[in-house]
């Protein structure tokens, strides 16, 4: 037997299509995905792996992949499957030839999300079957699972999981690798392959069928089980929800759907004829509950338990145990929030400073930079998805019109503007906007810890590759050069002339705020400032610059010299000189 | 769930909270426990409220902590402690860092960091244990071995072997800073 090993949900995920000889995995990272490729990429040797601009084209490399015939993983956050809906809806007709998985890490309680969207609904939507772990060996074991179902039944398997399989670590047997072959050419099949009408009418009815069998096997398959217990209570559950139920019901009847879509529906009559009281307990949506009742099976589900958030024990036995437990301990009510803050140094700070003392309306992205809407900066007022606030922008301008002419920035990251900010710059372009856009550019994707992109001139293996010129492809785009500026958000002055001046022009205009991360290892810190007190007339402007790093001690700003980056920006809002460091007078 | 053991590691972004919780289920998987572990990353890595969840027993089903469950609470910094208060159980012990780390809003001086945090705690455990690791890590001349000062700590309280940790520790930590954790560990260990 191998050595045990502690592991992630997403770092088993990994470890499983490296067991199961997937070839070709796929992403755009996004919480709580993102630690599956970078996991992959620790078997760069047997496995291809790349972040990919967006979701929809990690979505097509990886159908082209198994389109040739290797097994394949494409990874993402929930939100991610919305952008890669396209591709994926029509894959469910023309199905696979390699294995294909594909991941949806859903983030119930949006511990790091825009919305709770219950993912499940999309097997269904896509008439896919649809895998959901409970713990890190399943997540590792039911990729190659996935894989076979693939294989076997010519088509695209979801592998659905939450935050709480992606990030908790259970106890993982790892096994080998076993490699797959790798067909000698790709077979050609247009009416399986291409999706014109006429094909395409040919294929539903293949999905429909293939759906009922897939439901038959379900039935038989060990992947669902049966634990037989009391005959008092059953409980129908999957994915996480299957913890929480052993821990409250330990003496229950559970039925685990670890192939939770299609439904083995004779399997779930057949349980509960066995039970007297059936729970259906799953996290979000009544998605099994629906279908069991639509089965003409009486069941207690949502009716009791929360749609809402995601679940612990706790939320289990007060909403369906008679006797409530009485909290021995109650939380302290008005204790300060810690908010979370754009980090000492980030170059973002800069920009969003600037458009707060400018007043404008400010349409607002995806990213590390979202926390622009955090007082004191406050410079935020739209986030919708990734890549939103380019056409948010242009739309507010078509709505408002004069009215808001020279008073709307659309902001928007290096990153989110590869993944999908570009087309909204088309768009702007196309009919004639004359929007102003800054792009916050930090040289990597950071809200999700440092992932490569189209722009840092380094792939997901580590090797150089072109890095995209931002202002460059603005104006081969069709923005007029002189409209395009790059500036670095640490001068204040610069960006603040910057975007004034873009904005009074009557033409669409890109201002590339550029500085790199500062928690990025080739960033050097500067020597610390501190704050002299003589000068110090403690009238807190520094504090408008919500710096972690500043902060208001016996009513006098102070710099904490070990978060200080030296990035010098507080120097510039100090309106008496009072922000110094070691050597300045001696210049 | 009786038979299991509750672990909740609180503090803020940065601390090492992640690493310590890492140390101590790995600790326990060496000592030949089932193990689940749970935190949430994302937003809020710098600065933020951090909390992770570490359960160990004989065979551990939910890798997280419910309200009034947790039978130890390690906190890094007290008021963080005090806001996660209430997942402990009646009887359960805490153990936290003196090292006051204002919040943004107390930084900038818009509302006042409470009083009296520490005499608070000791109103929710049955035995709180506080001390300052900042100055012991100061003192041990890296102030970033506060988390393994208090997984020393810990360590009094837990059913797993000092070996086991410091066997852990020697993996986790970076190559040059093994001696100096390793140190550290004794130190929490030995504190009062």
């Amino acid at each position: 037997m191998a050595e045990e090993l502690l592991l992630s949900g997403n770092e088993a995920i990994a470890r499983g299509a490296y067991e199961a000889g997937v070839r070709v995995a796929t992403a755009y990272p996004g919480t709580p995905s993102t630690e599956i490729l970078e996991n992959i990429v620790d078997y760069k040797e047997d496995i291809y792996c790349q972040w990919s601009p967006n979701e929809k084209v990690a979505m097509e490399v990886a159908i082209g992949a198994a389109f040739g015939g290797v097994r394949t993983l494409v990874a993402m956050k929930h939100v991610g499957l919305n952008v890669a809906a396209d591709p994926f809806m029509t894959l469910s007709y023309t199905g696979v030839r390699g294995g294909l998985v594909i991941v949806t890490a859903d983030d119930p309680s949006m511990h790091s999300s825009q919305n709770e969207q219950d993912n499940r609904h999309y097997a269904r939507f896509a008439k896919v079957p649809m895998l959901e772990p409970s713990d890190s060996q399943e997540a590792k074991d039911f990729v190659g699972y996935a894989l076979d179902i693939s294989e076997e039944f010519d088509t695209p398997v979801i592998l659905r999981v939450t935050t709480r399989i992606s990030h908790a670590k259970t106890v993982v047997e790892p096994a080998k690798r076993e490699e797959q072959p790798v067909p000698e050419e790709f077979e050609k099949d247009p009416e399986k392959f291409v999706m014109v009408p006429a094909n395409a009418r040919k294929r539903h009815p293949i999905v429909e069928d293939r759906l009922e069998k897939i439901s038959q096997y379900g039935e038989e398959a060990s992947i669902n089980q049966v634990e037989k217990n009391s005959h008092q209570l059953g409980v129908i559950t999957s994915g996480i929800s299957y913890n929480y139920v052993k821990e409250v019901f330990s003496g229950a009847s559970i039925l685990k759907l670890g192939l939770s879509y299609p439904l083995p529906k004779q399997k779930i009559k057949n349980f509960a004829k066995q039970v007297d009281k059936i729970y259906v307990i799953e996290e979000l949506d009544p998605f099994l509950e629906n279908q069991i009742k639509a089965m003409g099976i009486e069941v207690i589900g949502k009716d009791k338990l929360p749609a809402i958030y995601e679940f612990n024990t706790k939320i289990i036995r007060d909403s369906l145990l008679e006797e409530q437990e009485e909290l021995e301990v109650e939380p302290v009510e008005d204790l300060p929030p810690r908010p979370p803050a754009l980090c000492p140094g980030c170059p973002h700070r800069g920009v969003f400073y600037t458009l707060n003392k400018l007043g404008v309306a400010v349409t607002g992205d995806i990213g590390c930079y979202a926390l622009g809407v955090v007082p004191p900066l406050s410079a935020m007022d739209t986030v919708v998805c990734m890549g939103a606030s380019v056409g948010n922008a242009f739309g507010m301008e078509l709505a408002l019109g004069d009215k808001i002419k020279g008073d709307i920035v659309g902001v928007i990251g290096d990153s989110t503007f590869m993944h999908s900010g570009i087309t909204g710059l088309i768009d702007i372009m196309y009919n004639k906007g004359a929007s102003t856009i800054v792009i916050l550019d930090n040289r990597i994707t950071a809200m999700t810890g440092h992932q490569e992109n189209p722009v840092t001139g380094k792939t997901l293996m580590d090797e150089e590759t072109v890095c995209i010129d931002l202002a460059e492809l603005s104006t081969a785009l069709g923005v007029k050069e002189e409209n395009v500026r790059t500036i670095d958000p640490y001068h204040l002055k610069a960006t603040n002339n910057a975007i004034k001046e873009e904005l009074a022009k009557d033409e669409i205009s890109i201002v590339v705020a550029q500085r790199s991360c500062a928690l990025l290892k080739s960033v050097d810190f500067k020597e610390p400032y501190y704050v002299d007190s003589d000068k110090c007339k403690d009238c807190g402007q520094c504090l408008d610059l919500g710096c972690p790093a500043i902060v208001k001690e016996d009513g006098k700003a102070k710099i904490n010299d070990y978060l200080c980056t030296g990035c010098g920006v507080c120097t510039q809002v100090c309106s008496f000189d009072a922000i110094v460091r070691e050597g300045d007078n001696d210049e | 769930m009786s038979n299991t053991t509750n672990i909740m590691l609180a503090g803020v972004g940065g601390q090492g909270i992640l690493l310590a919780s890492e140390v101590i289920s790995k600790a326990a998987l060496k000592e030949g426990f089932d193990v689940k572990k749970s935190e949430v990353h994302g937003m809020a890595q710098r600065g933020g409220s951090v909390v992770s969840n570490v359960t160990y027993g004989e065979k551990v089903y939910s890798p997280l902590i419910a309200k009034g469950e947790a039978d130890l609470l390690l906190g890094f910094e007290p008021l963080e402690a005090l806001r996660w208060g209430y997942y402990l159980k009646s009887d359960g012990a805490i153990i936290t860092n003196t090292q006051r780390i204002d919040p943004l809003p107390v930084a900038a001086g818009k509302i006042e960091y409470p009083d009296n945090v520490i005499d608070r705690l000791k109103t929710i455990g049955q035995q709180v244990i506080s001390f300052d690791a900042l100055q012991l890590a100061r003192d041990l001349g890296n102030q970033r071995v506060v988390n393994t000062i208090l997984i020393g700590k810990f360590a009094n309280f837990s059913d797993i072997s000092n070996g086991s940790f410091k066997e852990i520790i020697a993996e986790n930590v970076p190559p040059k800073t093994v001696e100096l954790n390793l140190k550290a560990f004794e130190v929490g260990n030995e504190q009062e």
